[in-house]
């Protein structure tokens, strides 16, 4: 915690152009779709995915971090949420998409068709 | 930053009480309460949609083929680029918030009035947007038709672009019947607006064009085929991971089955393919530009104070910096709606 309070002017303009940096490359591969990101798999999905969802945690990081000023707060608080949600959402995201994934079986190989 | 309200010195205090772990005033901790509840939420949301995905991964629809619209742009296929600006608009207008709590630090009252100013126009034209964004989206740009089965038939010319239901419909067919309305029965009687176009003019008009073909949803990959076999899809026009293209014998064969055309989407259904997608597409965005919406709300209260001077007599600007908080949280959402929604 920084109990003087100097201006951090510097630090969040050079947050925000490196969020505007990280989007434009989002942005950029979204539309290009090089192809052999695109078309190589990794765990399940393809490169091209996985890149974008790193990038987007590497946002949401900084986001948090020096926008929500994570990076003052005590460690006790800072675990308290970080940790909490992590968790939380990493167990929500693996059991549905499981599911899901469970159901898209399903549904491929049944007998009946679904949708036609 | 809770120091500005808490000032005890609690070092050597810890059984004694009024000992603060968390450094935090009780106000800033409850925001961060509310943001650690709000976050799973969206992420329930976005896990969900996820699953509804996984469930229909060979079937759901394509971004970059539904949000192609760009303002001034009409017919020019712009995939993401709206997106992407509404995007940095959201960024600036969280940079222009945390210079506002920055000011706050330093008891610049005229500063933190001018960034909160500029956060709330930030956050008003995002809202905007997302407005002209779901017009779009329920407005439609080609149509397409539902089958009795329930999948939807899409229509592409010989080179694989896609065709309007405008472009090919044979009007000179008379339509089934009539919009129901008030005027023409009882007071009390009325429907919702009947597509443009009947299934049988759809029909006429695609046997009358010999070189429309339909396209179907499910994603061309060796493994799709593969799982419908029999298939007769179109080798020449159908490129890995776009949209299955069929021969012109098995589109005649598939558009007999038809039943609804789909312009536009609706909670129902929607002319892009799983109606999931729209449903997903609504609730998520909409869900957030209802707290971008109520951002706005809460910072023009915050800013009616900080022109009153109220937290100039408080002498701290804690309550911009915990609207911030509020505010960073929506920005941080939309990352993820982005990525989820119009990236992967």
């Amino acid at each position: 915690m920084s109990h003087e309070h100097v201006s951090n002017t510097k630090r969040i303009w050079f947050v925000f152009g490196l969020l505007s940096v990280v989007t434009t490359i989002e942005v950029i591969l979204g539309i290009q779709k090089p192809e052999f990101l695109h078309m190589t798999n990794f765990l399940g999905m393809n490169l091209l995915n996985w890149i974008f969802i790193i990038l987007t945690i590497y946002k949401a990081y900084y986001i948090v971090w020096a926008f929500m000023h994570m990076e003052g707060e005590t460690p006790a608080l800072r675990r308290a949420v970080v940790w909490t949600v992590i968790f939380l959402i990493l167990y929500l995201v693996f059991i549905l998409l499981t599911e899901g994934h469970y159901v898209f079986g399903v549904f491929r190989d049944a007998t009946i068709k679904w949708n036609f | 930053m809770g120091s500005t309200v808490t000032t005890a010195n609690t070092v050597g205090k810890t059984w004694d009480g009024g000992n603060e772990p968390l450094g935090a005033s009780y106000g800033k901790l409850m925001m961060w309460f509310f943001i650690v509840s709000d976050a799973l939420t969206f992420s329930g949301f976005l896990a969900a949609y996820g699953f509804s995905r996984f469930k229909f991964i060979e079937t759901w629809p394509l971004a970059d083929e539904v949000f192609t619209h760009f303002p001034f742009a009409h017919g020019v296929a712009a995939p993401m680029y709206y997106v992407a600006l509404m995007t940095f608009i959201l960024i600036f207008s969280s940079v222009t918030m945390v210079l506002a709590v920055d000011a706050g630090h330093q008891m610049k009252q005229g500063k933190v009035a001018f960034y909160m100013f500029l956060t709330i126009i930030g956050g008003l034209i995002f809202v905007g947007s997302q407005a002209w964004e779901w017009k779009n989206f329920i407005h439609g740009e080609y149509g397409a038709i539902e089958t009795k089965g329930g999948s939807l038939l899409q229509f592409v010319d010989a080179t694989g672009k896609r065709v309007a239901l405008e472009e090919f419909a044979d009007t000179s067919i008379p339509k089934e019947r009539e919009q129901l309305t008030r005027g023409k029965a009882k007071w009390f009687m009325e429907e919702g607006s009947l597509p443009t176009y009947s299934v049988e003019q759809i029909q006429a008009g695609f046997k009358s064009h010999p070189d429309l073909l339909v396209r179907i949803e499910t994603i061309n990959s060796a493994e799709t085929v593969a799982n419908t076999k029999g298939l007769n899809e179109n080798p020449a026009l159908n490129s890995p991971k776009h949209k299955l293209i069929l021969s012109r014998a098995e589109s005649e064969k598939r558009l007999a089955d038809a039943t609804i055309v789909v312009e536009g989407a609706n909670l129902q259904r929607n002319e892009y393919g799983s109606k999931l997608f729209a449903d997903f597409f609504f609730f998520i965005t909409g869900f957030h530009g209802f707290h971008v919406f109520s951002g706005v709300l809460i910072n023009i209260i915050i800013f009616i104070n900080v022109l009153l001077g109220t937290y100039e007599k408080r002498r701290t600007y804690e309550m911009v910096e915990k609207v911030g908080l509020y505010w960073h949280f929506v920005d941080l959402v939309w990352v993820f709606v982005f990525t989820f929604f119009y990236l992967v």
